[in-house]
């Protein structure tokens, strides 16, 4: 993955308006962390090829950034984000990273399932 | 435990949820073991998809991580002389989700198949990654079903805070010093993982802080009590 350049996911974004998509989304703060910073609740969420269509998706912010994808019926957004790839099947990953590398957000969109 | 008795063993069933867990847990047990002919089967649930260090620089994304750990895995299986590792095709981060009669069934029936002589997980409740715990769970409640007379022994690795409070002092503990270059090997083998903490580690040791050379010189289990 590489840091995040704005137009070539925008230009993914609005490629794949209107069209049927699998969704992986998550965010964590991995499993350890509550047990290093005892009493602190640790969130995350994840979501593996849920089927989606948006009507407009949009890339924001300065770095990290936010995408926020407009459905018929509602929202999804993340924020946090840092890098991307499309990868050689024509997916979009998007990726947050911390200080020290490691993974605190993802979305992902792809045409066919993630693999499980 | 004396560290001879390893040499009775027949047939030892390492399961862990997440490559690496092995290497984490009982790399220089497994080492001494297959130095001694013993065979090991390593039954290892997920690729650990959900992993969240991608190696530093980045050697993997969500989506490719669980390749790179595959080959991780099977590096690592090559320094301590595993020679039959079964992926369970589980995901990570899932396993307390299963169907646990269903978990149970399938490890259950891979014990049936190898008739180890003595099983090595993590200790049940007190394993902190709902992982190692929904997968020891299943391990032990597979074992139960087995007939006490063939039933395997259970060595567990427990790693809660209050582990000593709750189980008393572990009462297996193995001498590795004559392989602790295979444990560090193993564990640098799951590169995408353990490259910062090793790097740290290895300073440790060579500062000869109690507590980093303690992690090369003893692996501690509890007996379970199926």
């Amino acid at each position: 993955m590489k840091p995040i350049i704005t137009v070539q996911v925008q230009a993914f974004l609005n490629q794949y308006k209107n069209k049927d998509l699998f969704l992986h989304l998550e965010t964590t703060s991995g499993t350890y962390a509550a047990q290093q910073y005892e009493k602190r609740v640790v969130p995350g969420a994840y979501i593996r090829n849920g089927l989606i269509r948006y009507q407009q998706g949009k890339i924001k912010g300065n770095g990290p950034y936010r995408v926020g994808l407009k459905m018929k019926l509602g929202w999804i957004y993340a924020e946090g984000l840092t890098h991307f790839e499309i990868n050689h099947q024509g997916r979009l990953l998007l990726a947050g990273y911390d200080s020290v590398g490691n993974l605190t957000v993802a979305l992902q969109l792809s045409e066919e399932p993630f693999e499980l | 435990m004396a560290q001879g008795e390893l040499h009775k063993e027949r047939h030892v069933a390492v399961i862990f949820p997440h490559p690496d867990d092995e290497s984490f847990v009982a790399a220089g047990t497994i080492a001494l073991l297959s130095q001694n002919g013993i065979p090991i089967t390593y039954i290892c649930g997920t690729l650990g998809e959900m992993g969240r260090r991608m190696g530093n620089p980045i050697l993997a994304n969500r989506e490719t991580l669980p390749q790179l750990r595959k080959k991780e895995l099977d590096k690592a299986c090559a320094i301590l002389g595993i020679e039959d590792v079964r992926l369970l095709g589980l995901r990570d981060k899932t396993l307390e989700f299963e169907d646990e009669t269903w978990l149970i069934s399938k490890i259950s029936n891979l014990l049936k198949e190898i008739q180890p002589s003595l099983v090595i997980t993590f200790y049940p409740g007190h394993a902190i990654h709902p992982d190692h715990d929904a997968l020891a769970y299943a391990v032990v409640k597979a074992l139960a079903r087995f007939p006490a007379e063939t039933r395997p022994g259970v060595w567990c690795q427990a790693i809660s805070h209050q582990r000593i409070e709750a189980l008393g002092q572990p009462d297996v503990v193995i001498d590795i010093r004559a392989v602790a270059d295979k444990k560090i090997a193993a564990m640098k083998a799951h590169l995408s993982q353990t490259k910062e903490m090793m790097k740290e580690l290895e300073q440790k040791i060579a500062a000869e802080e109690p507590e980093a050379l303690r992690w090369v010189q003893y692996e501690e289990f509890w007996t379970y009590r199926v």
